[in-house]
């Protein structure tokens, strides 16, 4: 980043400058608001796609916020009340009748749980299209994919608290798939659980980490990614360095600072983020049945397998890659394989500043094989959370196998044809809109 | 952004639409169950009245809401008194749950498996087919004899369902005819259409319980839209007045 202005506040002799001018001394308040607003330099060329960092922030204090107030009234416990309901699920009704305004604080969160991903997804695309994992910004990607992993395992645990019958069922699929590796495997699953099913201490020790993991681990993972952020600047989506071009100051000639620009600029975003957020919340906060489960309305039975067990949407196109092999491999089992392939579907993130070798990092300027496996690979992606959400078929089976291999071709082939990529010259400087 | 680029966006976008085409027909599913479609009567407190009346004389003796406040139904335009002169057989206080006196496990030795709470069953029974409401606006139509099964009843929606016709003294007894649909064998003490109507009104009242915030979150959710719409003319202007000078 450009040379930092690091000189102290000196008062204008006001009490509030005063009060400044004391903090100033003693923390450095004046140099962090230069450092990451207003003396931040990012480029004048952001489109829409850069929305979804500050949404994601957003999203983050919103579940948050919401969360705090829902712990105050819900409680962990899989006991049966008197009329012969789970306590858990008990309380979450509770909350959406008793408490005021109860219904509309778990609605908030529940909606934001699926906005979470939504924004995260288009967040993570966006650095697809721009190459922003690329050269010198690998460290801030693999934070990144660091709080998608935590993310994913906070929606996870979260998803068990309600203890309904997908809540159950899709808890107990998923730790089952750990007792697939062997030798370790169905020790490992009854220490994940505490018990030889889902049960009470499953249902405490998975509310115990979906509080730690969102409210402590999640926001220093953001810290960390918005200091690295701020450390190497930020990409735009013509993908050039503005950094090469300064002037006499050492401001990046096609930078301008974040605050108020961007600040002003990303307050749009929230409003518009907000107006959407809202139909969903007060109009069809059930999402059609994919942001609260129909089959979550039915306290959660260890006796009664529900005929079919999807899991939320964000997660199942990685439940398609598990479901999709479906061959046994070394004398092991295809669930344990099934298990790899979900986990290296996530995993090929981390190396994706390393398998891109294309000149330019804009899909502006980038040539037609990307474009076009990237298209490719889109829809493949869609295609597998599309079946993850279906109760498996041998012709879905086919397709999701396709699709499959198509999802890791595209990453693993990547070092091969994004050097035989015909790219166009890219600008000196960034391109108005 | 450059024309040529703009140009690969578009070829790159139309691919992308084709491809997401192919699935959605080569996957398109089979034969789904039918459901007749509720009646919408939320709006209607009479309806909604009679359909609680209904559910605490038929429902409210196997099934609890256990999650419902008699004194919620206070929403349905009715008085502490009304709802306790009414609707209140179990219960002292009006502000107690929707609870019955059968215990969870003697109802499973009786039946086999305890009577669900009906709370929240309008959501629970939504589908791809229908939703909850029509579900149950349908299954209670749709009690046919059957001397196979213990209750003497069977259902088209839910097969080989525990419970019995509970409503059948109204209704009457359908049997299932040669041609798979259902035939009124029987007369009950009200048509066929005053019977549909019933059901209706109880159903819509199920379908009250399971959300009672519903309608209210409705017309917040308008306020809440029109007043995020107004923040966002301000809020597009600052941006603009502030972006004026970057070119």
């Amino acid at each position: 980043m450009a040379a930092g202005n690091l000189d102290k506040y000196k008062s204008d002799g006001t009490k509030l400058g005063n009060l400044l001018e004391w903090v100033d001394a003693r923390f450095p308040a004046t140099a962090m608001w230069r450092q990451h607003l207003s003396e931040y330099y990012a480029p004048k060329n952001f489109n829409f796609w850069y929305f979804f960092g500050s949404l994601a922030i957003l999203v983050l204090a919103i579940q948050i916020l919401t969360g705090v107030f829902l712990v105050m009234h819900y409680k962990p416990d899989a006991s049966l009340n008197a009329a012969g309901v789970p306590v858990a699920f008990a309380s979450v009704e509770y909350i959406m009748r008793d408490v005021p305004w109860g219904w509309l604080i778990r609605y908030l969160h529940s909606t934001g749980a699926s906005a979470f991903f939504i924004v995260v997804y288009l967040h993570m695309f966006r650095g697809l299209l721009y190459g922003s994992y690329r050269k010198p910004r690998e460290l801030l990607w693999l934070v990144g994919v660091v709080i998608f992993l935590v993310l994913m395992a906070t929606a996870f645990f979260g998803y068990l608290l309600p203890w309904g019958q997908m809540s159950y069922w899709g808890a107990q699929v998923i730790v089952n798939l750990f007792s697939a590796i062997p030798f370790v495997g169905p020790d490992l699953s009854v220490w994940l659980r505490g018990d030889y099913v889902i049960g009470d201490a499953t249902l405490n020790r998975f509310f115990s980490l979906h509080y730690l993991l969102p409210v402590l681990i999640l926001p220093a993972l953001v810290v960390v990614h918005l200091i690295a952020l701020h450390e190497v600047g930020s990409n735009n989506p013509d993908g050039i360095e503005i950094k090469k071009k300064k002037d006499e100051r050492g401001i990046p000639l096609d930078g301008i600072p974040f605050h108020p620009y961007y600040t002003v600029k990303d307050i749009v975003g929230v409003v518009g983020f907000l107006m959407l957020f809202s139909v969903i919340v007060f109009f069809i906060p059930e999402g059609g049945g994919y942001f609260l489960e129909y089959n979550n309305f039915i306290p959660a039975d260890p006796l009664k397998t529900p005929s079919h067990i999807a899991p939320v949407w964000y997660f199942t196109p990685f439940y398609s890659l598990l479901r999709a092999v479906t061959y046994p491999l070394f004398g092991i089992d295809a669930k344990f394989w099934g298990v790899v392939a979900m986990g290296a579907g996530v995993v090929i993130f981390f190396f994706l500043p390393w398998l891109d070798r294309s000149p330019s990092k804009s899909i502006r300027y980038r040539g037609p094989i990307f474009k076009i496996f990237l298209a490719i690979w889109v829809v493949c992606f869609f295609i597998l959370g599309y079946l993850g959400v279906l109760a498996p078929t041998p012709g879905r089976t086919l397709v999701s196998q396709i699709c499959t291999v198509i999802y890791f071709a595209f990453f693993l082939t990547m070092p091969v044809w994004s050097k035989l990529d015909k790219c166009q010259p890219e600008p000196d400087r960034v391109t108005a809109k | 952004m450059p024309a040529g680029a703009g140009q690969g966006d578009c070829k790159v976008r139309g691919l992308l639409a084709f491809l997401l085409m192919v699935p959605m027909l080569a996957l398109a599913s089979g034969a789904e169950l039918h459901l007749d479609k509720a009646p919408d009567r939320a709006n209607d407190m009479g309806a909604l009245q009679n359909g609680a009346k209904v559910f605490v004389n038929y429902c409210l003796n196997c099934h609890g809401a256990s999650y419902m406040r008699y004194n919620r139904l206070k929403d349905l335009g009715l008085t502490d008194e009304q709802i306790k002169n009414n609707l209140m057989f179990t219960a002292d206080k009006v502000g107690e749950l929707m609870k019955i006196s059968m215990q969870p496990d003697d109802a499973k030795a009786w039946f086999g498996v305890a009577p669900p709470d009906l709370t929240v069953i309008a959501r629970a029974r939504a589908s791809e087919s229908g939703s909850g409401a029509d579900w149950l606006y349908t299954y209670l139509r749709s009690f046919y004899r059957d001397d196979a099964r213990p209750s003497g009843w069977n259902n088209v929606v839910f097969e080989n369902v525990g419970m019995p016709h509970v409503l059948w003294e109204l209704q009457g007894e359908q049997v299932m005819g040669e041609d798979h649909r259902l035939k009124l064998a029987k007369p009950g003490k009200l048509t066929s259409e005053e019977y549909d109507a019933l059901v209706a009104d109880l159903v819509a009242y199920l379908k009250y319980m399971g959300e009672p915030i519903s309608e209210f979150r409705k017309n917040l959710g308008v306020a809440v839209l029109i007043a995020l719409a107004v923040l966002f003319v301000f809020s597009y202007a600052l941006k603009r007045e502030y972006w004026k000078d970057i070119h």
